[in-house]
């Protein structure tokens, strides 16, 4: 049918150059003009189709309409109230006159009632006796009619006035409507032949794109969407520090080892046994395996030394040492656990063993370079850039910025000879590359960094600085129990990953970036990174 | 980093400088300090309001080395020096008028070695306390308590009006039913056993009671007339309790770490000496020791160290003369001398506040905080290595982006479960050989650390129930298992899996993801373990009840080069033995007992494999060997 009705609207269009009412067109298989609602809004559908095109042009006009209450469309059918009284009633003189009991059977109680008055009014009814009769011969029930034009046209050519009076009588209800005025459109053709919305294979054999029509697209309309994966939006900003490292020569530390000893977390740092850190509140312990194997004991002894008793020019913490807190075993705090475990390995060969193991996972650097160039003697060190992103654990009581486990970033320089300026200047350009560009340090404390700087950067949209890393030269307490020459210096810096995250996608909530709780769609939907 | 609250306009008068909110900050951050919080417009809107208000205050958070600025006191003298307003003062011992013999004396009971062995004291005299500095005064030893006392364990304090006690005075051990005193703010007296259980529900005390309560003798300290000073690490006595108008002050601190114990009665005594009617003097005790020595207390001496220009210069990257450097550490509230037999040395006398300083890199740091962190050059390290990732994220890069390029979402799950999630929910067992387990956990969501990635990417399916179906998601990431032969007693392994939930389980689709992840490491497949294969995978049917009956197959890996070696290895290879093929993954239809369990509506298959056979030795570029 929809067809037909194009077709129609274009053949009219095509004989009479416009339509300028469309409810006086004939739906096909209609008996009638479409002068109702229903039929306007068939007709809109057909003109919106023909509008795609370009075929015709319309405009639309607002009209009030009339529909009839469930009450009005009876009366439509039967007659008011008061004409099926006069009807069930019998002529004067022609049979008894009914009672009101009967009328009541025969009409129904509410007509009776209702009917009675109004019969009464008109003079079409006459009271007899107990019972009533028909007072007139004949009746023009006005209701019906009028009710039976609204019905048919949605209209009452006899005005406003008696339109008023069906509504406050709730027979008849306001409705709004639309008709159209259609105009030929830049496509106009009698042809309602569909389309192309795609340019198609056959077209192309057969050379039907020549002379078809295509749909106009819609340029407003999205695309659909890929059926692609995605990366985690946190290991899409992971990659993106990860290639600054190596864009700086850094290479990647192993950090595959979450648990670690409190020798390699703390000791070995020159963490203090009692450091509040190593609380149960802040740190997670292993009760199974219970305890670590010893490390190398002249390591050990060197390192518990260095806490208990000094040594290579410290006074150290003189508390006492207990081996049984430095085998201890824990969930890392800080991958600076792994750093020093490397660090370590990266001595051996001032310490005249041979190297084996993991360290292949890293470079060694070229032979070591003095205050900017000056060839020293070989004492078996070779300088290391090193970094890592892993993750770490503490034992937080969980909110919207903390969680048991997030990821660190961590860097690690060592050569001889590197300074304090050289660390700041370097932290400099580290933050410049993330996009970072006023950054100030402040002294802090840190057991096993001296100097120990906070790195504070300035956050535009916050108009504030806020910090954002720390950074150190390692001890030589840390350092010259490994074995490394006392000129050999060792920046280290971390951060953790999830804050640039947070601020690179506007996260206030770290539950929504990492963990289970990560809605699917958020990962699909998250940008790409670019700092 | 503790917090230390101060009395703004106080602290403007000993400063003798009032500075504005912004000034004050950068004062702060060059000095190492940080400006927390000003609450003088806090204090104003109240004012405004009609509302009662304090002072305005500023709170100053401070490193936590530095038990010196856990007071007003100790901040003030030291920001005063450092902008060279004044020079820090010489902490001196005054002996009372006739010398030795007149000094107070404590005799240090053996018996106390039993529970808490180690005693300091000092004594404060002419004292003149004010409301505000009487404050401070408490605040500090609560301070010292919760930080360098480690919670009163390792080190604790206690303060008595000396003018209610006569000396000598006692430190020894008793049992607890031998004890009895009235506590500070009670006038009742208690034994110990009762002032235990008294304490029980004091929200303070009940968290040091652990310190003693099961020990056979309680510390004590009595003066000459078996009065009780205090019972540390608990409670002082009453009887002896500080006010306002003490004048004199006794000090006593006991502990069970020497160097702690002299850093805290140091701290006490210098940071009030201030107070005393001749500054920064304390009068000494003499202790009689278990072994029949004797010691003065507090011992005041300075440390003595050489710090050289040369280090200084050659670990900041500046070229200061050693008196540049002489100046800066003066700055400090050092005392530095110019060495007259070496031109480089300076020889420095670090004061009793400064406890923190251990080794010649102490002095330099504090000579680059004095020349200002950001006012050092901005040079660039000249370290020259090659850059390179390792080889385990370069391989898990490698799987991740191609899953992800087959359409695989990946997701991040935490490392941590419980431990049902990680056995019983997955319908196995614990056999107590594979599992790390925390001991300490603070919710039943960290148990154990996961021997599998399953877990997590359930839960992830679980949380994501509103997203289409079907759901694919993946994750490459560390499982931990116990390895009794490693030093740390555990080792990671890097594991990829994958899981596909929707209407219909698609074993077929996940084995399709896996397939891909061998073909892109160009793993090719052979048919099964009697392939005479050199390399490749395959699938064998398993009984696992993680997954649905006859729905799950273990995945084995036989590597490369390992057949070819020997006789006997060419030998297994023509029988068709191969027991050197690896299982490194399996993979199914979850059981829907699983899915029950992680509240899964869906049917899901799953595959999960370790990566770390596929791991590639590095190159070892640029090592320089010789």
């Amino acid at each position: 049918m929809a067809e037909a009705l194009q077709q129609l609207i274009l053949n009219t269009l095509d004989a009479q150059g416009a339509i300028k009412d469309t409810r006086s067109l004939v739906i096909p298989g209609q008996p009638e003009p479409a002068a109702s609602h229903d039929s306007q809004i068939v007709i809109l559908g057909a003109l919106n189709s023909l509008l795609s095109r370009d075929m015709i042009k319309y405009d639309s006009h607002e009209v009030l309409s009339y529909i009839l209450s469930p009450e009005g469309a009876q009366i439509a059918k039967e007659g008011s109230h008061e004409a099926r009284v006069w009807v069930a009633l019998p002529a004067k003189g022609l049979g008894p006159p009914m009672t009101q009991a009967q009328l009541g059977k025969e009409v129904g109680d509410a007509t009776a009632k209702v009917g009675q008055g109004n019969a009464f009014k008109q003079k079409w009814i006459a009271r007899e006796g107990d019972g009533l009769v028909k007072a007139v011969d004949s009746i023009k029930d006005v209701t019906q009619l009028e009710l039976q034009e609204i019905e048919s046209s949605g209209d009452l050519k006899s005005g406003q006035k008696a339109l008023a009076d069906l509504r406050k009588r709730k027979l008849v209800v306001q409705r709004k409507g639309q008709w159209f005025t259609v105009q030929k459109g830049a496509n106009f053709s009698t042809s309602t032949a569909k389309p192309e919305t795609d340019l198609t294979a056959d077209m192309l054999a057969s050379g039907a794109w020549k002379t078809s029509t295509f749909k106009k697209y819609n340029f407003e309309a999205e695309g659909i969407p890929p059926a692609g994966g995605s990366l985690h939006p946190l290991l899409k900003v992971r990659e993106e520090i990860r290639n600054n490292f190596l864009e700086m020569g850094f290479a990647e530390m192993p950090t595959s080892s979450y648990v670690e000893s409190a020798f390699w977390c703390f000791d070995a740092m020159f963490v203090p046994q009692q450091h509040p850190a190593r609380d149960l509140q802040d740190t997670f312990y292993i009760s199974d395996p219970v305890k670590s194997l010893p490390p190398e004991p002249s390591y050990y002894k060197r390192v518990s030394t260095v806490h208990e008793h000094g040594g290579y020019g410290s006074t150290g913490y003189r508390a006492p040492w207990s081996h049984e807190e430095s085998s201890k075993l824990l969930l890392r705090t800080h991958t600076t656990a792994s750093s020093t475990h490397m660090l370590y390995k990266l001595a051996a060969r001032c310490r005249g063993e041979d190297i084996e193991g993991d360290e292949k996972e890293f470079t060694h650097g070229a032979r070591p370079t003095t205050a900017h160039g000056n060839p020293v003697s070989d004492d078996g060190f070779r300088p290391a850039k090193l970094f890592s992103i892993d993750r770490v654990f503490r034992n937080e009581t969980m909110d919207a910025t903390h969680l048991a486990e997030f990821h660190q970033v961590e860097g690690v320089v060592a050569d001889k000879g590197l300074t304090l300026a050289d660390l700041i200047g370097f932290m400099r350009v580290f933050f410049k590359k993330m996009g970072i560009e006023k950054v100030r340090f402040k002294p802090a404390y840190n057991p096993y960094t001296e100097p120990s700087l906070e790195i504070f950067a300035f956050h535009p949209m916050l108009d504030k600085w806020v910090e954002v890393g720390n950074s150190g030269m390692f001890r030589p307490e840390m350092l010259e129990p490994m074995g490394f020459p006392k000129d050999v210096r060792v920046h280290g810096w971390g951060l953790s990953l999830e804050r640039p995250t947070m601020i690179r996608y506007g996260i206030n909530n770290i539950r929504t970036l990492l963990g289970h709780k990560v809605s699917v769609e958020g990962i699909e939907n998250s940008a790409a990174v670019m700092f | 980093m503790p917090t230390v609250a101060v009395d703004k306009a106080e602290l403007w008068e000993r400063l003798g400088q009032e500075y504005s909110s912004e000034d004050f900050d950068a004062l702060c951050f060059e000095y190492g300090l940080e400006l927390d919080e000003d609450t003088t417009a806090e204090v104003e809107e109240a004012i405004k309001k009609g509302l009662p208000a304090e002072r305005p205050q500023l709170k100053i958070e401070t490193p936590a080395n530095r038990y010196d600025l856990l007071c007003i006191e100790g901040i003030a003298r030291a920001l005063k020096v450092f902008l060279g307003k004044t020079k820090a003062p010489k902490y001196r011992l005054v002996y009372p008028p006739n010398g030795e013999s007149d000094l107070l004396t404590v005799t240090i009971h053996p018996d106390t070695k039993k529970i808490r062995p180690l005693f300091a004291c000092a004594i404060l005299r002419n004292i003149k306390f004010t409301p505000s500095s009487y404050a401070s005064f408490i605040d500090l030893q609560d301070k010292l308590h919760q930080n360098i006392c480690r919670r009163r364990q390792l080190v604790s304090i206690g303060t008595h009006d000396l003018d209610t006690l006569k000396g000598p005075f006692r430190y020894e051990a008793r049992a607890p039913k031998d004890i009895k005193f009235a506590p500070l703010n009670r006038e009742q007296e208690y034994t110990a056993e009762e002032l235990m259980t008294l304490y029980e529900s004091d929200k303070q005390l009940s968290r040091y009671l652990h310190i003693i309560r099961d020990s056979q003798v309680y510390p004590i300290i009595y003066d000459a007339e078996d009065r009780v000073l205090s019972m540390p690490p608990i409670i002082n006595s009453n009887h002896s309790k500080i006010t306002l108008n003490t004048t004199n002050v006794f000090i006593d601190v006991t502990a069970t770490d020497q160097t702690k114990l002299d850093i805290v009665v140091n701290i006490v005594a210098t940071m009030f000496s201030e107070y005393c009617a001749e500054p920064f003097t304390i009068e000494p005790v003499k202790m009689k020791l278990p072994d029949g020595s004797t010691k003065i207390s507090p011992d005041l001496s300075e440390k003595q160290m050489l710090a050289h220009a040369s280090y200084v210069n050659s670990c900041t990257g500046l070229s200061l003369k050693t008196e540049e450097v002489s100046n800066l550490l003066s700055k400090m509230s050092l005392f530095p001398t110019l060495s007259t037999s070496n031109a480089d040395e300076i020889e420095v006398s670090i004061p009793p506040t400064r406890p923190d300083i251990f080794h010649e890199c102490d002095i330099m740091e504090d000579a680059a905080i004095a020349y200002g962190f950001n006012n050092l050059p901005h040079t660039f390290p000249p370290t020259t290595t090659v850059g390179q990732p390792s080889a385990i994220n370069k391989l898990s890069d490698i799987v991740r982006l191609e899953w992800a390029l087959a359409g695989w979402v990946e997701v991040l799950p935490l490392t941590l479960c419980s431990h049902e999630e990680n056995f019983a929910f997955l319908n196995h067992e614990d056999d107590n050989q594979t599992a790390v387990k925390i001991a300490n956990p603070k919710s039943l969501e960290f148990q154990v650390v996961r021997t599998t990635l399953i877990p997590g990417l359930l839960k992830t399916i679980r949380e994501n129930r509103s997203h289409s179906l079907p759901l694919k998601i993946f994750e490459a990431g560390d499982v931990v298992f116990k390895d009794s032969k490693r030093e740390r007693q555990s080792r990671n392994e890097r594991h990829a899996a994958a899981v596909w939930c929707n209407k219909t389980a698609g074993f077929e689709i996940v084995h399709g993801v896996f397939d891909r992840a061998m073909k892109m490491l160009e793993v090719p497949r052979i048919s099964n373990s009697g392939s005479n294969a050199e390399t490749g995978y395959y699938m064998k049917e398993t009984s696992d009840p993680m997954y649905f009956p006859g729905r799950a197959a273990t995945i084995c890996y036989r590597a490369p080069n390992k057949r070819k070696n020997s006789t006997l290895e060419k030998l297994k290879g023509a029988l068709h033995v191969n027991d050197d093929d690896l299982v490194i993954g399996s993979l199914g239809i979850l059981h829907p007992s699983v899915l029950e369990k992680f509240d899964i509506q869906y049917p899901c298959s799953a595959v999960e494999f370790t990566l770390d056979p596929f791991k590639k030795q590095m190159q070892k570029i640029w090592t320089n060997d010789e």
